[in-house]
C-alpha cells in the first residue's frame, strides 16, 4: 500500500475522531445537527476512499448510502423537528463542557491503548482504522451519558453507528451483508424513534429526558 | 434436491414472514388472533421436524444440536402465547385500552418478532445473526410501546436506547472476531460464517478475540438482561402488553443468551484466548444476588416478575460460565424450565390484572378466594419458579449447585444466598395476593387456561420424570458446548 493511500485514509479516519469531539461541545441543537452532518460528511469520504484503495465496489454503496441518508436526509428532517417542536435552545449538559472533553481525551487514550495492543498481527492501516473507530464509538457513548436532551441522545447513537460502519469498511474483504445491514439499521432506528419523537411531543410537550425521569420517580 | 432439504429451516423463516405481511392487510381482531395462532402452530410443526431430519448447514442458514433446542421451545412458547393473546387482546379491546387499529400491527409485529428469533437461531453468519436480533429488538420495542401511555413510552424509549448500545458494541465484538478471523479463514463471506470459524479459531489471534469477546458478552448481555446492564428489563416487561411480557422474559432472552453461548463456544476452542467462564460467573452472581434483593422492594406485580427473570437469566448464564458436561447440562435445563414456568406465570398474571384491573402488589388480595383457578395456578407458579419441587427448577437448580459445590465450593455460597433470598421475597409478595380477605375486581375471569396448564404440565414433569431421550439429547449438547 502506496503511503499516499494510507495517509489520506489516516487523515479521513483522524478528521472523524475530530468531528466527533466537536459534537461533544455544541450548545445548540442546530448546531449540533449540522454537526453530525459534516460527521457524515467525513465518514462517507472515508469510506469512498476505503473503497477506492481497497479496490471493492460495494463500499462505494455504502459511502453513497452515508451520504444520501446521513448527510443529506437526516439533518434535514431533525432540522424540520426541532422548527416544529420551537426548541433552538441551549442544550443542558449533565457534565460541564471542561469535564466532558477530558473524558473524551481519556476514552481515545483509552482506544488507542487497547486497540494497538492487541491488533499488533493485523495491519498497519486495519489497526489504525480499528482504533480510531472505537474512539467515535466511545466518544458517542459519552455524549448519550453527558446529554439530557432526547434529540442529542439520537445524534449520540448515530454517530456511535458511523463509529461502526468506520470499523466494518476498516476491516478488509468484511462481508456486504454487514454493511448493508449497518445502514438498513439506522434507516429502521430512525423511523422508531421519529415515532416516538411524536409520541414523546405529544405527551410531554417535550422531548427532554428529565420529564420522562419524573414519571419513574413518582411512580415507585 | 437441495430445495427439499432446506424446506424446514425456510419454513420457519416464511411462515412467520408470510403471514405478518397478511396480518398487515387483514381486518378485524379476531381473524388476525386467528391467523397469528394458525401460523405459530404451523413454525411449531416445523421446528418440530428440525428434530427428526436436519438439513446440511449453508452459508447463511443451518441449524446444530444447540439451536435445535432454542428453536422448538422458541415455537412452542411462541404458539401458547399466541394462544393466550387472543384471550388477553380481546378483554383488551372490550374496556378500550387498544383499538382494533393498533391491532393490526400487533399481530404483524408478532410475527416479526417470531421472524426475527428464528432468523437468529438458524443463522450460520454472524452478521446475519446481529441483524437478526436488531430486528426482534426494534419490534419488541414497538410493542412495547404499543399503550402509548407515559410509562408505555418511557419504558420503550429507555429499552430502544439501552437496546441500541448493546447492539452496537455487539457489532463491533463481531466486526473484531471477523478482523482476527480474516489472516487465517481469508477475506469475504466466509470470514463470518460460524461452521468456518468454528473449525479454524484455534489458529486466531487470541488478544483480538478476547476483545471482541468482552464486547460481545457486554452487548449481547444487555439484552440477556445481566446486572450492571438490565436497567430496560423490568420496564419493558411492567408497561407492555402482557402476552409480549411473556415472549420477552420466556424467549428474547434466550435468543441474546444464544448469541452468547456461540462466541463463548468460539474462545472455548481457541486454547490460547481468555477463559470465558469467570467472567459469565462473575456477571451471572451479580444478576443473582442483585436481583433477589431488588425483589423485595417492588410494588408492581408484572415488575417483580421481571426482576424475577433477571434473577434466572444469572442463573442460567452463571451455570454456562462454570462450564462442564453437567453444568452445561443443568444451564440447559434450567433455560427451558424457566422459559415455560416464566411465560406461564405471566399468562396467569395477565388474566389477574384485568379481573382485578390493577398491577399493583397492594391492591391484588385473596385471588384463591375469588377467582381458584387463577390464584392456585400463580401459587403453582411461584412455587415452580422459586424452585420447590417436585418442579423441574429444583432439578436443575439442583444439579448446578451440586455441580458448582463440585468445582468451587465458594462460589456455591453467594448462589444459594441469592436463592434463598429470592424465594424468601416472592413467598411473601404471594401470600398477600393468594389469600386473605378479596380485594374489590371479583368478576369471573374469562381465561384461556390451555396454555397455562400445558407449560406447568411439563414444568411438573420434568421435575418428576426426564425422559431418557431428553437426558440424552441435552447430554450432547451440553458436551458441545464444552
Amino acid at each position: 500500500m502506496s503511503s499516499l493511500s494510507f495517509d489520506v485514509a489516516h487523515l479521513l479516519a483522524g478528521g472523524l475522531v475530530l468531528v466527533s469531539f466537536m459534537l461533544l461541545y455544541q450548545a445548540r441543537l442546530s448546531a449540533l445537527i449540522n454537526v453530525f452532518g459534516l460527521h457524515a460528511l467525513v465518514l462517507a469520504l472515508s469510506v469512498g476512499w476505503q473503497a477506492y484503495i481497497q479496490d471493492a465496489p460495494h463500499l462505494y454503496v455504502t459511502a453513497l448510502l452515508a451520504l444520501v441518508f446521513k448527510v443529506v436526509m437526516i439533518p434535514a428532517a431533525l432540522h424540520r423537528i426541532i422548527k416544529r417542536l420551537g426548541i433552538h435552545r441551549e442544550i443542558e449538559s449533565a457534565v460541564g463542557v471542561g469535564p466532558t472533553m477530558l473524558a473524551g481525551i481519556g476514552l481515545v487514550a483509552l482506544a488507542l491503548v487497547v486497540m494497538l495492543r492487541v491488533t499488533e498481527d493485523a495491519d498497519r492501516l486495519a489497526r489504525e482504522d480499528l482504533a480510531f473507530a472505537l474512539s467515535v464509538v466511545l466518544l458517542g457513548l459519552l455524549m448519550m451519558v453527558t446529554r439530557r436532551n432526547a434529540l442529542s441522545l439520537i445524534i449520540g447513537f448515530m454517530s456511535v453507528e458511523n463509529g461502526l460502519v468506520l470499523a466494518a469498511t476498516g476491516a478488509k474483504g468484511m462481508p456486504l451483508v454487514v454493511e448493508i445491514s449497518v445502514a438498513f439499521s439506522v434507516l429502521i432506528a430512525f423511523i422508531v424513534i421519529g415515532v416516538f419523537l411524536f409520541r414523546i411531543r405529544e405527551r410531554f410537550e417535550t422531548i427532554d429526558l428529565e420529564a420522562l425521569d419524573r414519571f419513574q420517580e413518582t411512580r415507585e | 434436491m437441495i430445495l427439499p432439504q432446506l424446506n424446514a429451516i425456510w419454513a420457519v423463516l416464511a411462515i412467520p414472514a408470510v403471514s405478518a405481511a397478511i396480518l398487515v392487510v387483514s381486518p378485524g381482531y379476531r381473524t388476525g388472533a386467528r391467523i397469528n395462532t394458525l401460523a405459530a402452530f404451523a413454525t411449531l410443526v416445523c421446528a418440530g421436524s428440525l428434530l427428526v431430519r436436519r438439513p446440511p448447514a449453508g452459508l447463511y442458514l443451518q441449524v446444530d444440536d444447540l439451536s435445535v433446542v432454542f428453536i422448538v421451545l422458541n415455537a412452542f412458547v411462541g404458539f401458547t402465547t399466541s394462544l393466550f393473546s387472543a384471550s388477553y387482546i380481546a378483554h383488551e379491546i372490550e374496556i378500550g385500552r387498544l383499538t382494533q387499529a393498533r391491532l393490526r400491527f400487533y399481530h404483524a409485529m408478532y410475527q416479526v418478532l417470531m421472524f426475527g428469533m428464528n432468523l437468529a437461531l438458524v443463522s450460520n453468519n454472524l452478521g446475519l445473526m446481529w441483524v437478526a436480533i436488531e430486528l426482534a429488538t426494534l419490534t419488541t420495542v414497538i410493542m412495547v410501546g404499543i399503550y402509548r401511555t407515559h410509562e408505555a413510552v418511557e419504558a420503550a424509549w429507555k429499552y430502544f436506547i439501552l437496546g441500541s448500545v448493546g447492539i452496537a458494541l455487539a457489532l463491533f465484538g463481531t466486526i473484531l472476531v471477523y478482523v482476527a478471523a480474516r489472516p487465517v479463514v481469508g477475506e469475504g463471506l466466509q470470514g463470518m460464517v460460524w461452521t468456518v470459524l468454528i473449525d479454524k479459531v484455534a489458529a486466531f489471534d487470541p488478544a483480538l478475540l478476547n476483545l471482541a469477546f468482552v464486547f460481545l458478552l457486554l452487548g449481547y448481555g444487555t439484552k440477556v438482561g445481566l446486572a450492571p446492564l438490565h436497567a430496560w428489563l423490568p420496564d419493558a416487561h411492567a408497561e407492555g402488553p402482557t402476552p409480549i411480557s411473556a415472549v420477552l422474559s420466556g424467549l428474547l432472552l434466550n435468543v441474546a443468551l444464544y448469541a452468547v453461548l456461540r462466541f463463548k463456544m468460539l474462545l472455548a476452542a481457541n486454547h490460547a484466548a481468555l477463559a470465558p467462564g469467570p467472567l459469565m460467573v462473575t456477571l451471572g452472581l451479580v444478576s443473582v444476588v442483585f436481583a433477589a434483593f431488588m425483589l423485595y422492594r417492588r410494588r408492581d406485580i408484572k415488575r417483580m416478575f421481571a426482576y424475577s427473570s433477571i434473577e434466572h437469566m444469572g442463573i442460567i448464564v452463571f451455570a454456562f460460565g462454570i462450564g462442564g458436561p453437567l453444568a452445561n447440562f443443568a444451564g440447559l435445563l434450567h433455560m427451558t424450565m424457566h422459559s415455560l414456568t416464566k411465560s406461564a406465570i405471566f399468562f396467569t398474571v395477565g388474566h389477574i390484572t384485568q379481573v382485578k384491573g390493577t398491577q399493583r402488589i397492594a391492591d391484588i388480595r385473596g385471588l384463591t378466594v375469588t377467582h381458584p383457578i387463577l390464584g392456585w395456578t400463580l401459587v403453582v407458579g411461584v412455587m415452580a419458579i422459586c424452585g420447590l419441587p417436585p418442579f423441574g427448577i429444583f432439578t436443575s437448580e439442583f444439579l448446578i449447585i451440586s455441580s458448582t459445590m463440585a468445582r468451587d465450593p465458594f462460589l456455591a455460597l453467594p448462589l444459594v444466598a441469592g436463592l434463598i433470598i429470592a424465594f424468601g421475597a416472592l413467598l411473601l409478595r404471594l401470600q398477600g395476593m393468594a389469600f386473605g380477605e378479596p380485594s374489590p375486581g371479583t368478576a369471573p375471569a374469562r381465561a384461556s387456561y390451555l396454555p397455562m396448564i400445558a407449560h406447568f404440565g411439563l414444568v411438573l414433569m420434568a421435575g418428576v420424570y426426564l425422559p431418557p431421550l431428553i437426558t440424552g439429547w441435552f447430554q450432547h449438547v451440553a458436551k458441545v458446548l464444552g
